[in-house]
């Protein structure tokens, strides 16, 4: 029998949770059909996030891409049918990829080794720096510290994930929440997760609540790394400070946890708990447009 | 002198052309070995400049492999002193939080002047500055120019020294760095 997975109209952070809520009483090996036919619009998020769903399942699940021309127009310029062909049984028409939308700053990318961040850095940093300054209005000093949080966030899948991992970058104008342009990096993987990597540490000493939060706590809040080397657990650290330094917002989901470090312009909560399981650890950086005060 | 590219070096370790930007770990790993190679080679007393001129960008881990480490090694062993050249304000995005990280600090050049960078106490910083502008001096010629107690003024020297910051022949202290225009340093170097 296979279990009809519905995607949201929106699939960003929030959508992708509901597709979890979906998934999660179904065991790895079971028949699944995704269905993103009435899917009108998602994220950098929730396009390597499906990916990664993707990975996770022993059986190979079917999904069915959107209707709207438009959204799988975007989805093909953001490499995500590329990707998905090889995870997934694709029903459904799609356009094969083709360029032309500025607002992807960099398409779905895998990152694997270091050459790929090597290569991701490379070719966003003349984009970014248009987009920082122009589109953005962020002080162009910016650009570099976007570079290095990219650098950051996609070495955590390398040096943690234990498995390959996707990459996104995104500019948009985010009308439901903030009514101002976004850039957004979405880095996402189905490997070992916060709570595992940082056990693998050694002489790790569990604590009494030791859980996916906590793991989340210590990674992101407190620079813990699985490595002795103390000059470990700095580029989170470094990402932590750039994010806060533009009132950006960044939100790592681990397992069941979900921590974010919160800006003043959003609502969300700083540590949410109990989440349906998933492998790995999703990563979203938000840098909004400033606007004069 | 002895000067190492970290542009050129960057190219040889990473095997390609395409590369400006030190980024990741294995990369700085990578960087900072054929660095120390080219150092031991010119034997256990020496001044290398770091040119970090070529270099786009660094990340933090870089950072850590490149600077923190290479810093940390020689502090600890032979009298081998560093001078960073060319590093921007974008460089030292990273540059700076490991070097607070770790506790360290560094001599950066740019246009012929030298700064120290990073983590110093306040009279490790002051007597090092005031011997950048002396451009060498004894311990009591130094105390008396910042108008501090020699044992301070000694604490402060033997500090440096140990951190590389600053170096010494006989009875003279002079900071590590390339040599000023109408200093004194020059004829240590």
């Amino acid at each position: 029998m296979t279990t009809v997975i519905t995607v949201p109209p929106t699939l960003d952070e929030e959508g992708f949770e509901q597709v979890l809520e979906q998934l999660a009483p179904l065991p790895a090996d079971a028949k699944i059909l995704v269905d993103a036919r009435h899917t009108t619009w998602a994220s950098p998020y929730g396009l390597t996030a499906m990916l990664t769903l993707g990975q996770t399942r022993a059986e190979r699940p079917a999904f069915a891409v959107p209707e709207k021309d438009t959204t799988a127009s975007y989805w093909a310029r953001a490499a995500f049918f590329e990707h998905a062909e090889e995870l997934f049984d694709l029903h459904g028409s799609y356009p094969k990829k083709s360029g032309g939308d500025s607002g992807v700053l960099l398409e779905i990318t895998p990152i694997g080794k270091s050459e790929d961040v090597h290569e991701v850095v490379g070719r966003i940093q003349v984009k970014a720096a248009q987009i920082i300054a122009k589109e953005l209005n962020i002080d162009p000093k910016a650009t570099v510290g976007f570079a290095m949080t990219l650098s950051e966030v996609c070495q955590n899948i390398i040096e943690h994930a234990g498995r390959g991992g996707w990459v996104a970058v995104q500019t948009y104008k985010w009308t439901k929440r903030l009514g101002r342009r976004v850039v957004q990096i979405a880095v996402c993987d189905a490997g070992m997760g916060f709570r595992q990597s940082l056990e693998s540490a050694p002489g790790k000493v569990l604590s009494d609540r030791w859980d996916d939060g906590a793991a989340l706590e210590d990674a992101v809040v407190r620079g813990v790394s699985r490595f002795r080397d103390p000059g470990r657990g700095q580029g989170l650290a470094g990402v932590r400070r750039y994010v806060g330094r533009w009132e950006g917002k960044l939100s790592v989901r681990s397992g069941t946890a979900r921590i974010a470090l919160i800006p003043a312009w959003d609502e969300d909560l700083p540590l949410i708990e109990k989440l349906s399981p998933f492998p790995g650890s999703q990563l979203q950086v938000t840098l909004p447009e400033r606007v004069m005060k | 002198m002895h000067l190492i590219d970290v542009g050129t070096v960057l190219r040889q370790a990473v095997s390609a052309t395409l590369y400006s930007n030190l980024v990741t770990r294995p990369t700085g790993a990578a960087v900072r070995q054929q660095i120390e190679e080219l150092v031991t080679a010119r034997g256990d007393r020496a001044l290398t400049v770091i040119d970090f001129s070529q270099v786009s960008m660094i990340d933090f881990s870089c950072a850590d492999e490149i600077v923190a480490k290479l810093l940390l090694r020689y502090q600890a062993e032979e009298e081998i002193f560093f001078v960073f050249r060319g590093v921007t304000e974008d460089h030292l995005h990273a540059i700076d939080a490991v070097l607070e990280h770790r506790g360290l600090a560094l001599v950066a050049e740019e246009d012929g002047e030298s700064r120290v960078v990073g983590v110093l106490e306040d009279s490790e910083r002051r007597a090092w500055e005031a011997l950048y502008l002396l451009g060498r001096a004894t311990t009591l010629e130094l105390a008396a120019k910042l108008t501090l107690d020699l044992t301070i003024t000694q604490l402060a020297l033997d500090a440096l020294w140990r951190r590389r910051l600053v170096m010494r022949a006989d009875e003279f202290y002079f900071v590590a760095a390339a040599p000023r225009a109408g200093s004194h340093a020059g004829s240590h170097a």
